[in-house]
């Protein structure tokens, strides 16, 4: 397209960013700042997991966009079609096939694999925030390994509601060391971090912080002992594929209040019916 | 009783705290100036003075929150070694605050998370060491809110709802609940009515006896330093001006400021 270096950001920031994900490989879980930049959509739309992928695409990857697991969402729809413009790369809605997925809230229910790279919008990069508003205290504590107060939440929500009510952005450490917030990914997708076969790279946007998760590292979400981490479980299976393993969302379907649980990564719904989107 | 059981100071060891020539200065006499003193262990050192004498300048260098101009700090730590206080890193100083110190504010809210309850208060120096049960948490949380004289069913209500007197004590708790060998209080009944602070201060003096604790208290108040503590620094104009036990002071002052602080308080 002219007028636009391929992939919309100039090559000078793009090895800026790398320069940045190569510190941020090398140190899991470390939040890195880089210089964001403007990208033409609004802060928590993605602005993050753009410029991520932005500095990683090039012109034979091919390229997926989720948003809560569903490659036919707006955000989803716009991100790919975007790339599709400024850089002209495949896009596909197949998690197998794709080299890039750039991702809001999901990691996709099939394995990924070696060689794939999974890119996350995240909105507050810092997991200690809640705590303490300092960002100067906040980046002591992470250098000083000052993670007891990462617990005080996990301890408020089991004194409020019996069990540890966080759902999503569950609190993770990375390779026995960082205490990482892994955007806002349901819990049930935790594990699913752990000794993952594909290189995750974590952008927020309005924060101008990245971070890492290489292959084969080591993700423990954060519990106590008498309450270990539990992730989501329904009745219900998915009402379109059948799946139980899934992540399911509840839809209403119409105003008499009768719903239904469908599968929330929509291709891996569509694979098991034997469909091809 | 069996008195075997008390904890005594223990003359022999070294002392905890060693200060020596410590200066920390925002002015000319603002803040304080060659300090000399020792804590032993089980000792209760209160620290009196006007305000802008420099006691919380002084408390403050004492718990490595604030390097000093000049002087050093040497702490003799649980594992037997002497630590200067400003020569270790910044990672062993905040490590020794949080495991082996404990500081009280005056203001509780300074001390206390205002947004989680009372139990995740007490828990999260329990946490910080790597207690990870919730049950033995919470158990630890109820028990020291009996020792405080607070009620332990109030243990999942936030800071906010309890009154001054409650939330000091709830500090307390805090504090005391991983057992530190040194506490720093400052003013700790400072902004409490008479009979908030009489009760308060009975339960501290009980706590410190019981738990052998070594205390440096900064204080303007002369009851309360008379109540607590077994030794007194008179500071004035960022200097000690007189140093000794606490009734030698109060009953035989020698410093002529010392004659006018202890004849200037009111007896009903």
């Amino acid at each position: 397209m002219n007028g636009y270096n391929f992939a919309y950001l100039d090559e000078q920031t793009k090895r800026m960013i790398r320069r940045a994900l190569l510190k941020a490989v090398a140190i899991p879980g470390y939040q890195v700042p880089f210089g964001g930049r403007e990208m033409p959509m609004p802060y928590g739309w993605g602005t993050g997991g753009m410029q991520l992928t932005a500095s990683i695409l090039g012109s034979d990857d091919v390229l997926k966009v989720i948003d809560q697991g569903a490659d036919d969402t707006t955000n989803a729809v716009s991100i790919r079609a975007f790339f599709q413009r400024v850089a002209g790369v495949e896009t596909t809605t197949a998690t197998t096939s794709a080299s890039v997925i750039q991702t809001r809230h999901r990691i996709p229910e099939a394995a990924l694999s070696h060689g794939q790279i999974l890119v996350f919008q995240v909105p507050i990069p810092e997991p200690l925030r809640f705590i303490e508003p300092s960002e100067q205290e906040t980046r002591l504590m992470h250098a000083l390994e000052e993670y007891g107060v990462m617990h005080v939440k996990l301890y408020e929500d089991i004194a409020r509601y019996g069990h540890i009510a966080t759902t999503y952005a569950y609190p993770v450490k990375v390779d026995d060391r960082y205490v990482m917030d892994p955007s806002p990914i349901p819990k049930f997708d935790n594990p699913k971090l752990h000794m993952n076969e594909a290189l995750m790279l974590f952008g927020a946007g309005r924060e101008k912080r990245l971070y890492a998760i290489p292959p084969y590292t080591r993700v423990e979400s954060l519990d106590f002992e008498d309450h270990p981490f539990e992730i989501q479980a329904w009745d219900e299976c998915c009402a379109l594929c059948g799946s139980e393993t899934s992540y399911l969302d509840e839809v209403i379907t119409d105003d008499a209040g009768n719903r239904m649980f469908v599968c929330s990564d929509t291709d891996y719904c569509m694979t098991r019916r034997g469909e091809v989107a | 009783m069996n008195r075997s059981v008390l904890p005594r100071p223990d003359l022999e060891r070294p002392a905890l705290l060693d200060v020596h020539n410590v200066s920390r200065l925002y002015g000319p006499d603002k803040g304080c100036q060659e300090i000399n003193f020792r804590l032993h262990a089980g000792e209760v050192l209160g620290i009196v003075g006007e305000s802008g004498s420099g006691k919380s300048t002084l408390l403050r260098v004492l718990a490595g929150l604030e390097a000093p101009d000049a002087g050093h700090v040497a702490y003799h730590s649980a594992n037997d070694d002497t630590l200067d206080l400003y020569a270790i890193s910044e990672a062993r100083r905040r490590a020794l605050l949080r495991l082996e110190w404990g500081l009280i504010h005056q203001n509780p809210r300074d001390g206390l998370r205002m947004g989680v309850s009372a139990g995740a208060n007490i828990g999260e120096r329990l946490m910080a060491l790597g207690q990870r049960h919730y049950g033995q948490l919470r158990a630890a949380g109820q028990d020291w809110m009996g020792q405080v004289e607070l009620d332990p069913g109030r243990i999942d209500d936030a800071p906010r709802t309890f009154s001054g007197g409650m939330q000091q004590r709830l500090q307390i708790a805090r504090t005391l609940v991983t057992r530190p060998r040194l506490v720093f209080m400052d003013e700790p009944t400072g902004g409490l009515d008479v009979s908030v602070q009489a009760r308060l201060l009975d339960m501290i003096r009980t706590l410190v006896r019981q738990l052998g604790l070594s205390v440096v208290l900064v204080t303007h108040d002369l009851a309360v330093a008379r109540l607590l503590s077994h030794r007194l620094l008179v500071m004035r104009r960022s200097r000690v001006v007189e140093a000794g036990l606490t009734d030698q002071i109060l009953d035989d002052p020698q410093h002529a400021y010392t004659q006018l602080l202890v004849s200037s308080v009111l007896t009903p």
